[in-house]
């Protein structure tokens, strides 16, 4: 059966695709940031994942507000990055896993999520750096990928409670999944941060201490607020860490913290990078 | 208290937070001109077209007096308030070469520098709290 070996939690500022293009990892304003992917790097080099399921949000690149659904999932042979507008060079395509993918919306609509299905997703930096981060070099990528995009642009978004709710089902139907994939699981974004408005610059290192602390042992406490109170907590573009409580919501009951970094700022953001490695449930022990 | 009332009253005005743009069904409604336009620059053709004639472009997306003169004045709080969004502005942005901290400190009245000092005035309250 299918194993979930851990999640990855990283945020995804387009300024760090930008360093990458110039080779800047180990500028001292980067480093910082770059070498909290040292610990990341040694565990996939062993966990050896060939599937990984990225909990992220588009911006702009592949929704439009024509059609903004709440919780997309992609169910594409393959994905492609592509221009945003700003100048990243845009990245090799990625293989896709449709039928895990079509298996993970079957399991979302059976536990009653009325998803969005695309069968054609372009891929933005919110996907694209994670994995330049993780897997360095240029290379081919050495998993397939099922995307799952959440709106977080525009209000009404989902609970934090919804999104955990997502990531459990999520984590659920790849348990259920009768291939023999080694899974790693992606919540990109965050942490603190905001572009837009008056308030632009705005970090808050006491809630992004509370979010990094509770996201392994206690993920339940990240939905006791709503959406907006996130976004007053954590800036308009901090709300990025549902994107992480669903990933979270993935690995199962019991995690363990594996590396931690966090660093300010990278661009406007409070950047924050965390591995957890799942544990395995009783039913996989027993396997 | 009218249901008309109660309707023109959207979660913006529930709910504001200071310096806090939530960008809703009344701005997605009220800025989709400007947004739509914004959005068409992730192709480097549309760029180039904007360059060549803004006002040409603006009447190809028929933006509203109020977002073509804060898309003139490169006004980005202006057009926020006429419904853009941030992350279709940035690309806009990018036409200019600016960045997000560009457009930070344009927002908050500060200087590139002082937008980015207060930044890394950030990373020392961490150390202190």
């Amino acid at each position: 059966m299918a194993q979930i070996l851990g999640g990855v939690f990283t945020s995804h500022v387009p300024a760090i695709g930008g360093a990458i293009a110039r080779g800047q990892e180990q500028d001292p304003y980067w480093s910082p940031f770059f070498d909290g992917f040292k610990p990341i790097h040694r565990w996939l080099a062993t966990a050896k994942p060939d599937v990984a399921v990225v909990f992220y949000n588009d911006h702009g690149l592949n929704f439009f507000l024509d059609k903004m659904p709440t919780f997309a999932v992609g169910a594409a042979e393959s994905y492609h990055n592509a221009d945003e507008g700003w100048g990243l060079p845009v990245q090799k395509a990625f293989k896709g896993d449709a039928a895990l993918s079509w298996h993970i919306i079957e399991g979302l609509v059976e536990d009653e999520f009325d998803i969005t299905t695309c069968q054609s997703m372009l891929v933005d930096h919110a996907l694209v750096v994670p994995f330049q981060l993780c897997w360095p070099g240029g290379g081919a990528w050495p998993v397939r990928v099922v995307p799952i995009a959440i709106n977080t642009v525009q209000h009404p978004l989902p609970s934090p409670k919804r999104c955990l709710a997502l990531g459990r089902a999520v984590g659920k139907a790849l348990r259920s999944w009768q291939g023999d994939e080694r899974i790693v699981v992606f919540g990109t974004g965050g942490l603190s941060h905001q572009l837009d408005g008056s308030r632009a610059g705005f970090i808050n290192q006491r809630y992004d201490r509370f979010c990094m602390d509770n996201l392994g042992p206690a993920p339940d406490a990240l939905t006791t607020i709503s959406a907006l109170d996130i976004v007053e907590e954590a800036g308009s573009q901090g709300i990025e860490i549902v994107n992480w409580i669903a990933a979270r919501g993935a690995l199962g009951e019991d995690v363990t913290e594996l590396s931690r970094n966090y660093h300010i700022p990278i661009s406007n953001t409070a950047a924050a990078t965390m591995l957890l490695a799942s544990e395995p449930t009783a039913l996989e022990k027993a396997a | 208290m009218g249901a008309i009332e109660s309707i023109e009253a959207g979660p913006a005005a529930r709910r504001a937070i200071p310096g806090t743009p939530v960008f809703d069904g009344d701005a997605a409604a009220r800025g989709y001109a400007l947004n739509a336009m914004c959005y068409s620059f992730n192709s480097a053709e549309n760029r180039a077209a904007y360059q060549a004639d803004e006002e040409a472009y603006f009447d190809r997306f028929n933006l509203t007096q109020e977002q073509r003169e804060a898309v003139r004045a490169r006004d980005v709080l202006k057009m926020i308030e006429a419904g853009g969004n941030i992350y279709y502005l940035a690309k806009l942005a990018g036409i200019y070469g600016l960045n997000v901290q560009d457009v930070g400190a344009q927002q908050t009245g500060m200087s590139v520098e002082a937008f980015r000092q207060m930044l890394l005035d950030a990373a020392h309250q961490q150390e202190e709290a």
